[in-house]
């Protein structure tokens, strides 16, 4: 199975550009291991599976870069928790994956190093930030990928690829050895082909850490047994805030059938529900990601590991010159709000309203599922759009990840799964659940799937 | 909520950013630009409202105070730009 996705990948790579670096002899010494395993039996769901792990996530050994110049060479010396996990499950890692610098974009083309394209159509975005990892389960160059959403960097990337995307509730999933972009907000989860993957993957990667003080202590139950293709007593909400204005006619049609699906599944739809703070989250999440960043990323500094540049004459003008030569616009531009939202005279203005916003925020969702099980939506207002088309308008960028980044700013899980084409290109339901609901989540999605052969359809990548 | 050129300059040293004469006026358009769609928020009453900071609700993580091995040495300054025996070297912080 490692030859096979290791044969796909050097073929489909040129086209696709999902990996930053494929590391094939880690690949097959794992296979090889795997096999013992196997011969034994002493297996896991995930034993030999090849894995993509996006390059936010450090291994130990193997190049993390964050698709940064910053990071271009650094070589982590130990493991990310989940890295960890997976290897205990002995999975086969067959890379790192593209991405946006630090994470920071909704396209992918803010790597350092090279755009990810989507292989449904090669002249448009993957989505981001995690569209390396979704890229690539979208052209079986791995059979499931972890990614990381702060925003929404891996619900948007899973629908404008049509692959499955669960973003964890905030502290299911260990963050530890995960390069922080916004703390508060960042979470690790699984891409991958269908939804029992999904849960298996869940179920290899949950649970505490003592070195990540906020994963939560709660235990992991079997997320497989959740696996049930019937709706009946689950109560779905629509939020109107959802489809409205901002969203794609075509976009909206589509979740309408998929809505309709559900409720022939079983499931009650209460249209009545509302989240009137909605408009507010885009400002809220472009408040308070930018000034954790900011916060996080002044430890490049050209000292203790990455890019350093030493030809000014005094350590300030060196650092300086670091960070402006390590860094590129995006991730410059999220610094430089950041600290401005930080800084004196304007904290109350911005970072302390943002986080009183976010409370109101939460208090909507709590408000919400108190009439619902779970929430539908689309996982973005639109399409994947072309390359380029967004690159020099950050604001439109930003407002890519409307339907996502309420989920992060309330803490809850949301998963997108495919719901559908608009002219050959994918159309994603999101799912949102509340704080530790990824059962009723992944019930929801798995009843979907089974009822549809949406997760089936595969893309003739254009090489 | 338009920043001046003095205000770019002055958040780029904030975060010891170096920046082009370039960067600032695309930095000027671009933040300006940003911050005027903050200003919605400001039509949100949040009287009363207490901000929310993390959302796991949970108060301190606490464990034993046991001593664990630490990363090697050599691991640790692996990655580091400019070591001197099991240091990190830097340029001169204090100036004479």
């Amino acid at each position: 199975m490692t030859r096979a996705v290791l044969e796909r990948i050097n073929k489909v790579e040129p086209a696709v550009h999902s990996f930053i670096t494929v590391t094939e002899d880690i690949a097959l010494k794992q296979a090889e291991k795997a096999d013992e395993l196997l011969c034994k039996e002493e297996t896991t769901p995930l034993t030999g599976i090849p894995v993509l792990i996006k390059d936010v996530m450090c291994t130990q050994g193997t190049r993390t870069t964050c698709a940064s110049r910053m990071l271009e060479n650094f070589i982590p010396p130990y493991n990310a928790t989940v890295v960890e996990k997976l290897n205990q499950c002995g999975t086969v890692m067959v890379g790192k994956s593209n991405m946006d610098e630090f994470a920071m974009g909704s396209s992918t083309e803010n790597s350092a190093f090279f755009p990810t394209h989507n292989p449904w159509d090669v002249d448009r975005v993957p989505g981001g930030s995690s569209g390396g990892s979704a890229a690539a389960i979208a052209a079986d160059e791995a059979l499931f990928a972890l990614g990381s959403d702060t925003g929404g960097s891996i619900r948007q990337p899973a629908g404008f690829c049509s692959v499955v995307g669960l973003k964890p509730t905030y502290g299911r999933v260990s963050r530890f050895g995960l390069v922080a972009f916004a703390s508060s907000l960042d979470q690790i989860g699984p891409f991958t082909k269908d939804i029992t993957d999904c849960a298996l993957v869940l179920n290899a990667i949950a649970g505490q850490d003592s070195r990540d003080s906020t994963s939560s202590p709660r235990p992991v139950p079997d997320y497989t047994r959740a696996l049930i293709p019937d709706l009946h007593g689950i109560r779905l909400g629509v939020p109107q805030e959802f489809f409205g204005a901002g969203i794609q006619p075509d976009v909206r049609e589509i979740l309408e059938s998929a809505i309709k699906k559900l409720e022939e599944l079983g499931a009650s739809i209460n249209r009545d529900i509302s989240l009137p703070h909605t408009r507010y989250a885009l400002a809220v999440y472009y408040i308070i990601a930018p000034s954790e960043a900011s916060t996080n990323l002044a430890r490049y500094d050209g000292v203790k590991y990455g890019f350093s540049y030493r030809d000014a004459e005094t350590m300030w003008d060196n650092m300086d010159a670091t960070r402006q030569f390590g860094f590129g616009p995006e991730v410059k531009r999220r610094i430089m709000l950041g600290t401005y939202a930080l800084s004196a005279g304007y904290y109350d203005a911005y970072y302390l309203k943002a986080q009183k916003v976010r409370t109101l925020i939460r208090e909507d969702y709590a408000r919400a599922f108190e009439k619902c099980d779970a929430l539908i939506t689309p996982s973005s207002p639109s399409v994947p759009f072309k390359l380029g088309e967004k690159v020099d308008d950050p604001l439109q960028m930003y407002l890519s990840d409307i339907c996502t980044i309420p989920a992060n700013i309330a803490g809850i899980p949301g998963i997108s799964i495919p719901a559908g084409f608009s002219d050959g290109l994918p159309v994603g339901m999101q799912i949102m659940a509340p704080q530790f609901g990824e059962e009723i989540l992944l019930r929801t999605a798995f009843a979907y799937e089974q009822a549809t052969e949406w997760h089936l359809k595969k893309p003739q990548v254009k090489l | 909520m338009a920043l001046s050129r003095e205000e770019v300059e002055h958040i780029a040293r904030l975060a010891r950013l170096g920046i082009t004469e370039a960067d600032k006026d695309k930095f000027c358009d671009q933040l300006s630009n940003i911050l005027e769609q903050f200003q919605t928020l400001e039509e949100v009453d949040t009287n009363n409202v207490l901000p929310t900071a993390q959302v796991t609700d949970r108060q301190n993580s606490m464990r034993e105070d046991n001593i664990l091995p630490s990363l090697p040495q050599d691991a640790v300054l692996s990655n580091a730009p400019w070591r001197e025996q099991e240091y990190f070297r830097v340029r001169a912080v204090l100036e004479e």
